[in-house]
């Protein structure tokens, strides 16, 4: 086959660009792995290398050893991306079914007050002092989960897959007698499936990657999720070196910078195994979500 | 009065459906529409007591202070400057990328290395903090290694201020490249595949098919994406700013963005009046911005108008 000599160059300098990025992507993710598995001494006499120089899994031991704060973050996390992801997924498609319905008729105008927070909130405070003060949300699982239950965003994409289911499905069950709940339990919800997954699976990675309310509402270290705790640990590790290094009193029997990696790893593990069969569904979630609805 | 018949009727016919839509209406009301009345706080000095009806009226004296703060030019300048880096940079960058995909032909290639690129969306901001200490590191991160083994000068990006502008634009646009190559090439595939042979026949070279092809093709896209995240211009990415860098004061000038601003004065300094006046004043650009961006849209295609 023969390629033109335009498209030879485009090929080239594409692939070029293209294994570049990807490896930019990829470079911090084997940079974290290897380096945390990498002895205490290696890593501050020869810095983090790709290949280390010593290979010690001391850290990973350390933190397998008395694993509880870590399993209980762990315990929490899964137990709010679990909890959130399902209510989330129930609110969000039982809404939009209603606000696809055409015999409902202000659906519009209830489309336009889920759509008017996205373009004007009252900040951060006042939504702080209500959640503290009003609702009483301090140090509770609620507070966790209630912040990233619905949002705007998956409304409009589910609304946009159910407009492709045909009319005539509901008509027909309505001429059968089925009330609205019904024709939404046992109609729209089974042909939504693929729409699910996808809204199902954005709800739970933003529980599973959330530390921001938990550095709002949380100080109790037993209600820490998974990456708050993580946090937490990374700040006080970095706090014992930085002062260690200060007083010049040497860092203390502990391999603080290997076991800040492994930490990193044992956290971020079960997304990037996941990755690969989840991925598709991303990408379905965003392609919908960029038509307009 | 016949408008309240209509929604009594309304109501009687679809009970059903306004039950299914309560709780979304109930839960937009918790968490955005009751906060929104709390804006008067911004015109308050908040007691705990008092809460937020309760507590003593000061007039704009909140905003004084933000103002003379001498915080408020530096955060705003800081916000839109960012927000436009990221905007341009992002947006090349992914367009690029989805151009080049839908050029090539090996699938197999093409997948892979869509995957790994998607792969920085999915993991949290403190994840991506742990990556860049790993790599910035001033002792033992992995670019100082390099350095010193090529028999360079280390740098310490944590006591130079400029390298941060830098050092976030290029975390955003790893963050995102994978993700807004999606959603472009999902808009290139969409180009009907006849007008690409009819330019072949034309003997059209590559270069020449993107030029009058592709980019015409995605131009609406590109600009209603555009304008939509004009609206987020004076919202920052919270979450990165504040892992990415760190409680670092050195830095502080160059990279305080408003949203960190927010929470660092009300998390440390609690501060709730100012930080609510500040609040208010990004949430009022805000929403300026957007209804000129949507002035825009309908100017260039009344379709893609958001209201």
């Amino acid at each position: 086959m023969k390629i033109s000599k335009d498209k030879l160059v485009f090929r080239i300098l594409g692939v070029f660009l293209i294994i570049l990025i990807t490896v930019f992507c990829v470079v911090p993710f084997v940079l974290i792995v290897t380096g945390s598995m990498t002895s205490q001494a290696s890593i501050l006499r020869d810095g983090y290398r790709f290949v280390p120089k010593e290979i010690s899994f001391e850290a990973y031991k350390i933190i397998f050893d008395s694993p509880n704060m870590l399993l209980k973050a762990y315990a929490v996390t899964i137990g709010i991306t679990v909890i959130g992801a399902l209510l989330g997924l129930f609110l969000t498609s039982m809404a939009s079914y209603v606000l696809v319905s055409k015999d409902f008729k202000y659906r519009n105008h209830f489309s336009f007050y889920f759509y008017f927070t996205t373009i004007f909130g009252g900040g951060l405070v006042p939504w702080y002092i209500m959640m503290v003060k009003y609702l009483k949300m301090k140090n509770t699982y609620t507070s966790l989960v209630f912040p990233l239950l619905m949002n705007v965003i998956y409304i409009l994409i589910m609304k946009n897959f159910m407009k492709s289911i045909p009319d005539a499905i509901f008509e027909s069950a309505k001429l059968d007698g089925a009330g609205d709940f019904t024709i939404f339990i046992n109609l729209v919800l089974p042909l939504s499936k693929p729409a699910l997954a996808t809204i199902g699976l954005f709800i739970a990675l933003n529980y599973w990657n959330d530390w921001y309310n938990a550095m709002l509402f949380i100080d109790k270290q037993e209600l820490y999720p998974l990456q708050y705790f993580l946090y937490n640990i990374l700040s006080k590790l970095d706090f014992i070196n930085q002062s260690a290094s200060r007083s010049g009193v040497p860092v203390p029997q502990m391999p603080s910078e290997p076991m800040k990696l492994a930490m990193t790893v044992v956290a971020t593990g079960p997304i990037v195994l996941l990755y690969p069969f989840i991925q598709k569904y991303f990408v379905k979630g965003i392609t919908i979500g960029a038509v307009k609805g | 009065m016949k408008n309240k018949n209509g929604i009594l009727s309304e109501l009687q016919k679809n009970k059903t459906k306004f039950i299914m839509l309560l709780p979304a209406v109930l839960y937009f009301f918790i968490m955005c529409y009751v906060p929104m009345s709390g804006i008067v706080l911004a015109f308050k000095n908040y007691t705990y007591s008092g809460g937020i009806f309760g507590s003593p009226w000061v007039g704009f004296k909140n905003f004084e202070f933000f103002f003379k703060s001498g915080k408020a030019f530096l955060v705003t300048k800081n916000t839109i400057l960012y927000n436009l880096a990221f905007l341009i940079i992002n947006n090349t960058l992914q367009i690029t990328v989805a151009i080049i995909l839908s050029e090539l032909t090996n699938k197999h290639f093409k997948k892979f290395t869509q995957s790994l690129m998607f792969l920085p969306y999915f993991i949290s901001w403190v994840v991506v903090g742990a990556f860049i200490y790993n790599l910035f590191n001033y002792e033992f991160g992995a670019i100082n290694t390099i350095l010193k083994s090529i028999g360079w000068e280390q740098i310490d990006v944590y006591s130079n201020p400029s390298a941060w502008k830098y050092i976030l634009v290029g975390v955003s646009a790893w963050k995102w490249v994978g993700y807004g190559t999606v959603l472009y090439l999902a808009a290139i595939l969409g180009i009907d595949p006849e007008i690409y042979e009819a330019a072949d026949i034309d003997g059209a070279n590559v270069f020449k098919k993107i030029r009058h092809i592709t980019l015409p093709s995605i131009t609406p896209t590109i600009i209603v994406l555009l304008l939509l995240s004009l609206g987020n211009i004076m919202k920052g990415d919270f979450q990165m700013f504040y892992q990415v860098v760190g409680n670092n004061g050195l830095v502080l000038d160059a990279t305080d963005v408003i949203d960190t601003y927010v929470v660092r004065s009300l998390m440390d300094l609690q501060e709730f009046g100012m930080t609510a006046a500040a609040g208010l004043y990004q949430s009022v650009l805000s929403l300026l911005i957007i209804l000129g961006a949507n002035k825009l849209i309908k100017v260039i295609d009344n379709d893609y108008a958001l209201f």
